[in-house]
């Protein structure tokens, strides 16, 4: 178990440069993901990392030890690839064996080693089988346990679940953080789902266009955005443009078109100053009400349902208001409002964000 | 007709002109040379028509046609091993280079277009007495007088290499092309090196392509004719010569369409082996 550190990090293919000047640190025992769109430089940082791409610029640094110039074969990392990379020629018990075989482990230690780690990821009796005879899930499983039977230092996931479907990937979801939870090694995940990082990471780090916007705990990242990408790309955000009027100690005071003033919490406001702002107000945080209901103690104005796309539980409303559309997601307990009504959008002033302008 | 029947049917359909085509290319005359291995040749130059074992009795007990095809095979089997060894470091490197595979893979192609008895013949240009190689020699004064390396069994193999690596190369480019390149990235993270990733990986998992290229290499070495009457001197005589020789020289078809077949029986077996263990289809992806 190790911490590791990105120190100004760079990566240029040619003259196209995929990660620009970077600086990351992961604490010993952390769950991190690197989250963001698909071109914006997850894999080429993780593989960094790795010891599989060479930085163009910058230091990697692993238990305090700069690795730059430590080949992949001696960084003792466990990785799990997307497409499981599982060796198709050999059993799953050799394939899990494979890392011990270079670390002077003998020979009963190593079968002992290879069934518990069968057994951590609960597939006991499969060692004997070969890759292709085992589900796309079972292969996942053998990955992961070939990844952490060495015992690595961190361990690293490239969208391991991206190739499983939508139930499997829930199940493996709670698996894999129960394994990491268990063995306590430090993880870096990386992926483009949002859901899956708000669920299983300690910190997040979402990346866009080769750069990272922010580093925070799930909770942060998601109610406290700090650009308009990260308040996006975590769920979807209505971002209305206004003016910044007070500072207070509690509260910095925005004035927005439609709803007036919102006094936004201070630590929701981090970085504003006075003048041009950003007032992001996040689709499950407002509601749709009926045009006459009480709204005391929200903020309000009057709109039309324009679109509803009914999900079930919940439902995504497209509202006109003024002269722009807003996006609702609301849980629903009888029926959604129809198209075309007349409806109030309400939300709290505690629930906002605010980024500078 | 149902529709199941109808779909089992169109296959035949759509390959039936493709069969007629092979039907009477190569299986009627194949029947031909059965029959004529039967025939015999008679002292006054003319085919006795007939059941006759005299062909097949001369051929099969003949020790001077035994050897001969031992020393085929032998000098098949070199071959394959020179192109194995030479073949399959160029399938890697093309099989590993990034943009330009290309270009590789059409020069690979390119001494194709020019006829196998040309490109054979050019050695005798560059190692023949007054060729390059010998002048080159002279120039230096490293040697007075010209040195003859023609002739012999090496420039045999020589000739046959130059003929069949392509081939090989083709086979193993193909199998190594399949290969997952993350495979190896995964055996290096858990602590092999390069060269333990290939062995483990990359390797056994090239097998087939290297088996399927090795099949191709000796089957037409062991075959040919040209080479040896090219390169090889008196003594350098393979079997295919030898069939040569009795049709072309002697006239007589019914030895030389024996001596044909016993070659087919031969390289069909290993053809047979290979099929048993490996598959046709393998071979089919090297040779598309
Ligand atoms: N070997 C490479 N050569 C050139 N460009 C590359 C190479 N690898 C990645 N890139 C580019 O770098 C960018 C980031 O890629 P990547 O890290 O794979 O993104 P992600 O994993 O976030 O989807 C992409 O625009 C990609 O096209
Ligand atoms: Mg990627």
């Amino acid at each position: 178990m190790s911490s590791v550190v990105l120190k100004n990090i760079v990566k240029r293919f040619g003259s196209y440069t995929a990660v620009h000047p970077s600086d990351l640190e992961i604490q010993e025992g952390d769950f991190v993901t690197l989250l963001g769109p698909s071109g914006c430089g997850k894999t080429t940082t993780l593989r960094m990392i790795a010891g599989l791409l060479d930085p163009s610029e910058g230091e990697i640094l692993i238990g305090g030890k700069r690795v730059n110039d430590v080949p992949i074969h001696k960084r003792n990392l466990g990785i799990v690839f997307q497409n499981y990379a599982l060796f198709p020629h050999k059993t799953v018990a050799d394939n899990v064996a494979f890392g011990l075989k270079y670390r002077n482990v003998s020979k009963d230690e190593i079968a002992r080693r290879v069934e518990e780690a069968l057994n951590l990821v609960q597939l006991p009796h499969v060692g004997g089988r070969y890759p292709k005879e085992l589900s796309g899930g079972q292969q996942q499983r053998i990955a992961l346990a070939r990844a952490i039977v060495i015992e690595p230092d961190v361990l690293l996931l490239d969208e391991p679940l991206s190739a499983l479907d939508a139930n499997l990937r829930e199940d493996m979801r709670v698996e894999l953080k129960r394994i990491q939870h268990q063995i306590g090694v430090t993880t870096v995940f990386v992926t483009h789902d949002q859901s899956e990082a708000l669920a299983m990471s300690d910190r997040i780090v979402v990346m866009s266009g080769g750069r990272i916007e922010q580093v925070g705990t799930p909770e942060e990242v998601y109610n406290r955005p700090r650009s308009e990408f990260v308040a996006n790309f975590l769920g979807a955000s209505n971002i209305l443009d206004g003016v910044c009027r007070e500072r207070g100690a509690e509260t910095a005071t925005l004035e927005v078109p439609l709803f007036g003033t919102v006094p936004v919490p201070q630590d929701k406001a981090a970085g504003i100053s006075d003048g041009p702002a950003k007032l992001v107000l996040r689709a499950e945080k407002l509601t749709l009400m009926d045009a006459r209901a009480d709204i005391t103690g929200m903020i309000a104005a009057d709109a039309t349902v324009e679109t509803v796309d009914y999900q079930g539980q919940t439902v995504r409303y497209f509202v006109r208001a003024g002269d722009r559309s807003f996006q609702a997601i609301n849980m629903i307990n009888e029926r959604p409002f129809p198209e075309g009504s007349a409806v109030k959008i309400a939300f709290r002033s505690q629930d906002c964000a605010a980024l500078p302008g | 007709m149902s529709v199941e029947a109808r779909e089992a049917r169109q296959p035949w359909i759509l390959l039936s002109p493709a069969l007629t085509a092979v039907g009477l290319l190569l299986f009627v005359p194949l029947i031909f040379i059965v029959v004529y291995s039967f025939w015999l040749r008679t002292a006054s130059g003319a085919d006795q028509v007939g059941f006759f074992l005299d062909n097949w009795q001369e051929a099969l007990t003949d020790r001077f046609y035994r050897d001969i095809l031992l020393s085929t095979l032998r000098i098949a089997a070199i071959t394959t091993l020179v192109c194995a060894l030479m073949g399959y470091p160029a399938a890697y490197f093309i099989a590993r280079s990034r943009g330009n595979k290309a270009i590789l893979l059409l020069l690979l192609m390119l001494p194709f277009w020019i006829s196998y008895i040309i490109r054979t013949m050019s050695w005798i240009n560059i190692l023949g007495v007054s060729g390059a190689l010998n002048t080159a020699l002279m120039w230096t004064g490293l040697i007075s007088e010209p040195i003859q390396m023609l002739y012999n069994e090496p420039t045999v193999i020589l000739g046959l290499v130059h003929f069949l690596l392509p081939f090989m190369i083709l086979n193993v480019y193909v199998s190594l092309d399949g290969i997952d390149q993350t495979l190896e990235e995964a055996a290096t993270s858990l602590g092999a090196n390069r060269w333990e990733a290939f062995l483990q990986v990359t390797l056994p998992l090239s097998l087939p392509g290297l088996a399927a290229g090795g099949l191709l290499c000796f089957v037409l070495g062991a075959g040919t004719y040209i080479t040896p009457l090219v390169l090889g001197g008196p003594s350098d005589a393979m079997f295919a010569n030898l069939v040569f020789e009795a049709i072309i020289t002697q006239l007589n078809w019914p030895l030389g369409s024996a001596l044909s077949l016993m070659l087919l029986a031969v390289l069909g077996l290993l053809v047979a082996i290979y099929n048993r263990y490996l598959g046709m289809a393998q071979l089919m992806k090297g040779l598309g």
